[in-house]
């Protein structure tokens, strides 16, 4: 068991300093390749991603059969791969079924097409609740579903990663892939929020 | 471990709000030690599972207090000195000089990083073994015990379940996290009702969750 310092730790912003003072010192990494690293995070890899996936999905039926059959080739022909993204399942949300990602252990999430998780995603009460009183919660965070509706609650524990892919909002027959893209987010993906048509 | 990590089912946490404009990194330090936990695991010669293991290993106020990046920093430290890269003490008395006191900063010490063979790059393997169980069978999760790594959370042990789906093989992350050997097994689906977790007046919800063969038991 590690120690703690409760008391007298300095604050996280300088023990970071610290630490990437000691490893560059040591030649064990270089400032540049964390800012390259940081800026992929920030730049390269997120929702957007997922939203190409799903709009794909939504307008073309062989791909979105492909999708649901091998999320991570799917997923991949589109060019997102990567860490947290070995094993993609891609389930899909219906009148009757609705999908919620959570990881109860820690914050596992499919990075290569949402990115890095949200703040709420890794909140002891997301983590704790939606596995228990997913309903409660999901209206909460603004989602109610009918009791018709089966509630599944994916807990990430292993190496298989999930990525939700919504209902496609109606009086959106016009709209073409990329407009489709725009109205997917990161929330629909994770299955706290419904995909809406503005 | 039960530990603080392992949160599925606990109460008293509040509630969630969702900020629509988060930002990735909230502040410059969180995507500094992202980056770094995350080269963490190769600079102190470990892996993923032991890189989880180390945030369980935090004290549960250190898990807490500087939130998801904050325990990604300790959690590095805690692997750079477990493996000798960084001496006990070093990142501390680095951040007293760095905000102007005067201290001695411990000398290097011996690295010890883990020795153990790895079965190539992933947590994926292909196995030979058939999978003991099939989707549709009903299964038990194991009323398992122990102070080290596993990812069976605690709210899922001695419930009855029904596999979903067999998913790819993968590595054990209770022997892997202690170096102690690949064990690839197959892994499955398992849904259970909420009513099995959480009594018969729990809302409706099936509960998936990806569990390794030894986890299991044939009901």
């Amino acid at each position: 068991m590690a120690d703690t310092n409760t008391t007298d730790r300095l604050p996280p912003a300088v023990r970071t300093e610290a630490l990437e003072s000691l490893l560059t010192e040591r030649g064990l990494v270089k400032s540049e390749v964390l800012d390259g690293f940081i800026n992929r995070f920030v730049n390269d890899v997120g929702p957007m991603n997922g939203a190409k996936v799903v709009a794909k999905a939504w307008t073309d039926p062989d791909y979105r059969q492909h999708l649901l059959a091998d999320g991570t080739g799917a997923i991949k022909e589109l060019g997102f791969a990567g860490p947290q993204g070995e094993h993609i399942v891609v389930v899909e949300n219906s009148d009757d079924v609705h999908n919620v990602v959570v990881c109860t252990l820690c914050s596992c999430y499919p990075w290569p097409v949402l990115g890095l998780p949200p703040e709420w995603y890794k909140d002891p009460a997301y983590r704790s609740r939606m596995v228990r009183e997913p309903r409660t919660l999901l209206s909460e965070m603004g989602l109610d579903l009918d009791d018709d509706v089966e509630v599944r609650v994916w807990d990430s524990s292993a190496e298989n990663r999930y990525l939700v892919l919504p209902q496609r909002p109606e009086g959106t027959d016009d709209l073409s892939e990329e407009e489709l893209a725009a109205l997917v987010t990161r929330d629909a993906m994770v299955g706290v929020a419904k995909v809406g048509a503005t | 471990m039960d530990g603080i990590h392992d949160m599925g089912g606990m109460q008293g946490w509040g509630t969630v709000a969702i900020d629509p404009d988060e930002p990735v990194f909230r502040e410059p330090w969180h995507g500094r030690a992202f980056a770094m936990g995350a080269m963490s695991m190769g600079l102190s010669g470990t892996n993923l599972d032991a890189f989880r293991h180390g945030l369980e290993r935090l004290h549960p106020y250190d898990y807490l207090v500087d939130g998801y990046y904050g325990r990604w920093l300790a959690c590095a430290e805690t692997l750079l000195v477990d493996s000798g890269v960084l001496a006990p003490g070093a990142v501390e008395a680095r951040a007293r000089n760095l905000t102007g006191e005067t201290v001695d900063e411990p000398a290097d010490v011996e690295e010890n990083k883990p020795v153990y063979e790895r079965g190539g790059a992933g947590s994926l393997r292909e196995i030979d073994e058939v999978p003991a169980f099939s989707p549709g069978d009903r299964v038990r999760a194991k009323d398992m015990r122990t102070g080290g790594h596993t990812r069976m959370p605690g709210y899922i042990r001695g419930r009855t379940g029904t596999v979903r789906a067999l998913r790819p093989a993968a590595l054990l992350p209770d022997t892997n996290a202690h170096f102690l050997g690949e064990n690839p097994q197959h892994v499955y689906t398992v849904e259970f009702d909420s009513t099995e977790l959480w009594g018969p007046d729990a809302e409706a919800a099936a509960l998936r969750i990806d569990l390794f063969e030894s986890y299991l038991e044939a009901t």
